[in-house]
């Protein structure tokens, strides 16, 4: 009989710090920074790279309002007008919307699940990398003049050959596919990461309503990004290679990419939104002083609106002439999906309207966040109804609609995510004056800038024109959208300025400044490399909270448990009931990932500039790389089990 | 008293343990984007088929040698097998020649494979069909090539001696690939071989 060795369980002291801090620091260094595989570093990096995409999209948006402010304008060429809303489109939708949360969950999650990091850390500094290059990819075109142009839903055939004979839609179908690959890489880190090292006690229904957002949301991109990836694989053979997928003379199907586009498309929508639902779930109740109201019900319907989510791309087709049938059936079930989202919206009001706010910039975010879902849900499900979708199609309506959802579902989550997670991330707080002012300025901007478009569309105005006749009847409302889009912009200049003064004169931050109940504020802020000193064992949903709320007598561990020492180590738990399964050896640094990233990044300009000796060059350079990084050398885990003693 | 955590014995049943690698995890979730990328390129073969109002395709495509060439695949897919379960007892020869068949079986396929290209009358760009025959079965041969390379990079390391430990579970994460590239193929065969019979 093989012997049984206990794993020791000991107390959290600063000698077993010290060594884990020794463990775990990434060398120092431009090097060091370039082979770092910690999740909270590649976190920041994925955070502020995402704010640098919404920036860019920002300013083009400025652009096309000062464009539009008034009637008859030439401040742009209609050329130029159609890269702009494309950059902008693509930047947020693509650049931003989805890596922001990315990178909030790859900081928040292992510290959320009290683990010392990602199930795969190399696979995580890769995914940053590739997304870095691909939005590098995408920017260079813009600056050489030839951006995407076609709307960044990129209708065939206006982004077939015959009618867009550049390279513009290449760079943007190969960088979409290259993002395509982060995203993948990234969501199935996710899900490995969530059914596999979580705290052991950290059962499926203790997990936080964030983690469940970026579960569903990865699952959906695991199943969904291909469609996209296809859709625009098949386009570039279609330009470079002369096949006929899209093509009508031949008996192409241009429908055929209206359908692989909004069957990502749609689950996408939730992609990016279901995170920044989680943020509000977690951390609006820290604010109401309460746990989150219908727990299970919120964390349920997360997941049935994924699952809903994949059955209702049509309607972003219903002008196309397609059967009635079909269209009653994709109708009926983009009614349904309001469902669960309106279950959601009861959750937070009742968390608010039963607990005892505390009227910090975050929770105003996060209220303001509740309001404007509830805008943008309603003229989703407005749009919903077939004729009310051939009246309002392509009109201003749509553009109010989808910027009531992304801003208002993910750029205020996320603003207010960041005041509320940013004393963790720096060990400094945010001002609370500032972000007054930050807040109101970019509530009130917002909705100057948005809620009147709800008419210019209903009074006809098309989107995607450079310009109008000054008989129209737009004048006043495209001004007032022009005046609060300048104002919101104030709000998110404000929002940096309060970043870059708190960075170095921001009020020290203990490590729960907000007394919350999850175990990323058990840690020291900034938390240290390894996050843990020991493994937590989590007895709750609240591990932080049990003597308050006195659900159960048990009470979670925080300072005792695994040390596990012996290099880089965490440990696996079962997937439903996170009993101890595993130790799990993790990954040290390594420039593996940043070199397949590179090498990859080469094989799409190749690709781009139809090199074959360059992509044969790329395809083996990234051959090396994976071969180092998945040379074996080490083993990669050793099965432990609970002994019930 | 606190539970405690316990590393546990070794029962000799290093299959139990596979599912405690994060690399095995990993490519369950690789192989399902990866049925993705087919389901959704398969789709786009039936859309086609149903939106082209006429005959599709043109005449339906022999079997001849994609029928025994199906076969040679799922041959192969049985010595992968073969091969891991010899690797999880610890019989690194016998691991290493079962390896050696598949990756032979596979250099079969793909040669065969080229054969019928060659034999086409049509080319990825004289009409719909051609493309999405020459897209599909092109991009299920990629993943023929990327699943050769693993398992003679596997082999390689085998040698080297880089896999003694029995819980190294290498082997059988990529025997999970190269099931899924022969699964793949079957709805790939049935798509284009079967279907233009069954109408």
């Amino acid at each position: 009989m093989a012997q049984i060795s206990a794993i020791p369980i000991v107390d959290a002291t600063p000698e077993l710090a010290r060594k884990l801090d020794g463990i775990w620091t990434s060398g120092s260094g431009v090097l060091g920074w370039l082979s770092s595989v910690d999740h909270k570093s590649i976190g920041i990096r994925y955070i502020v790279t995402a704010f640098i995409f919404l920036l860019m999209g920002g300013v083009e948006a400025l652009v096309m309002r000062v464009q539009l402010a008034r009637p008859d304008q030439h401040f742009l060429t209609p050329e130029q007008y159609n890269e702009f809303f494309t950059m902008h489109g693509v930047s947020m939708i693509f650049w931003y919307a989805s890596p922001i949360l990315s990178g909030i969950s790859n900081y928040i999650w292992p510290l959320l699940l009290g683990s010392r990091d990602m199930a795969f850390p190399r696979l995580n500094a890769l995914s940053y990398w590739i997304y870095l290059f691909s939005g590098i990819f995408l920017y260079a075109s813009f600056a050489a003049g030839v951006a995407p142009d076609a709307g960044w839903f990129n209708y065939v055939p206006y982004a077939s050959m015959d009618y867009n004979p550049g390279i513009n839609i290449d760079v943007y179908s190969l960088a979409l596919i290259l993002l395509g690959i982060s995203t993948t890489v990234g969501a199935v880190n996710f899900i490995v990461t969530l059914l596999r090292t979580r705290a052991p006690g950290m059962s499926i229904n203790r997990l936080p309503i964030m983690v469940w957002g970026t579960l569903t949301a990865s699952v959906g991109n695991v199943l969904a990004v291909p469609a996209v990836s296809l859709a625009f694989f098949l386009l570039w053979l279609d330009r470079r290679f002369g096949t006929h997928f899209y093509d009508v003379p031949t008996g192409g199907q241009p429908l055929l990419w209206q359908h692989l586009f909004w069957m990502f498309g749609h689950p996408w929508v939730y992609a990016i939104v279901l995170p920044a639902m989680g943020i509000v779930s977690d951390a609006l109740p820290v604010f109401c002083r309460r746990p989150l109201f219908g727990y299970t019900v919120v964390a349920l319907s997360t997941v049935l609106t994924m699952v809903i989510g994949f059955g209702v791309w049509v309607h972003h087709m219903f002008a196309t002439g397609l059967p009635n049938i079909g269209m009653s059936f994709f109708s009926a079930a983009s009614f349904v999906i309001v469902i669960p989202s309106a279950v959601a919206v009861f959750a937070w009001t009742a968390t608010i309207a039963l607990g005892r706010p505390r009227m910090t910039t975050a929770f105003l975010f996060f209220a303001s966040f509740i309001v404007m879902f509830v805008i943008g849900g309603v003229s989703g499900f407005m749009t919903a109804a077939v004729p009310v979708d051939w009246q309002l199609t392509d009109t201003y309506f749509i553009v109010a609609h989808i910027h009531y959802v992304l801003i208002g579902i993910n750029v205020f989550p996320v603003i207010g995510g960041i005041y509320y997670w940013f004393p963790k991330m720096t060990g400094r707080m945010l001002s609370e004056r500032l972000g007054k002012w930050c807040f109101w300025l970019t509530f009130i901007g917002f909705n100057v800038a948005f809620l009147p478009m709800h008419l210019t569309g209903l009074r006809g105005m098309p989107r995607r024109i450079y310009t109008y006749g000054p008989d129209f009847g737009w004048n006043t409302l495209n001004m007032i959208s022009s005046i609060g889009a300048f104002v919101l912009a104030i709000g998110i200049l404000l929002f940096l300025v309060d970043v870059a003064i708190s960075l170095r004169r921001g009020a020290r931050a203990v490590d729960n400044p907000w007394d919350a109940p999850t175990l990323e504020w058990a840690v020291p802020s900034p938390p240290p490399d390894y996050n843990f000193v020991v493994i937590p064992k989590v007895a709750s949903r609240h591990p932080l909270w049990e003597d308050r709320l006195g659900e159960t007598g048990e009470r979670s561990l925080l300072n005792r448990g695994c040390s596990l020492d012996d290099g880089r180590e965490t440990l696996a738990t079962t997937s439903i009931d996170a009993e101890p399964d595993a130790i799990l050896k993790m990954p040290e640094d390594s420039f593996a990932p940043l070199i397949l990233a590179i090498s990859l990044s080469g094989l799409f300009v190749a690709m781009l500039a139809q090199s074959v000796g360059g992509g044969v060059l790329a395809l083996c350079v990234g051959f090396i790389a994976m071969l180092t990084w998945l040379w074996p050398e080490r083993v990669t885990f050793r099965p432990v089990e609970e002994s019930h003693g | 008293m606190a539970d405690a955590i316990v590393l546990r014995p070794d029962r000799g049943s290093v299959s139990d343990d596979l599912k405690k690698s994060s690399g095995w995890w990993g490519m369950l979730f690789l192989v399902a984007t990866e049925a993705a990328v087919f389901a959704y390129l398969l789709f786009s073969y039936y859309y086609m088929a149903i939106e082209n109002h006429s005959v599709w395709p043109s005449s339906a495509p022999s079997m001849k040698l994609a029928l025994p060439n199906t076969i040679i695949l799922l041959v192969s897919s049985v010595t992968v097998w073969w091969a891991d379960r010899q690797y999880i007892a610890g019989r690194m020869t016998e691991a290493m020649d079962g390896l050696a068949a598949s990756v032979g079986l596979g250099v079969v396929f793909f040669g065969m494979q080229l054969i019928e290209w060659h034999n086409k009358t049509f080319t990825l760009a004289s009409d719909p069909y051609g493309s999405l025959y020459f897209t599909i079965t092109g991009f299920h041969m990629a993943h023929v090539v990327v699943g050769l390379v693993i398992m003679a990079t596997l082999i390689l390391w085998l040698a080297l001696g880089h896999l003694s430990d029995r819980r190294n579970s290498a082997v059988s994460i990529a025997a999970i690939y190269w099931h899924f590239v022969d699964a793949v193929w079957l709805t790939v065969f049935f798509t284009f071989y079967i279907t233009p019979y069954l109408s």
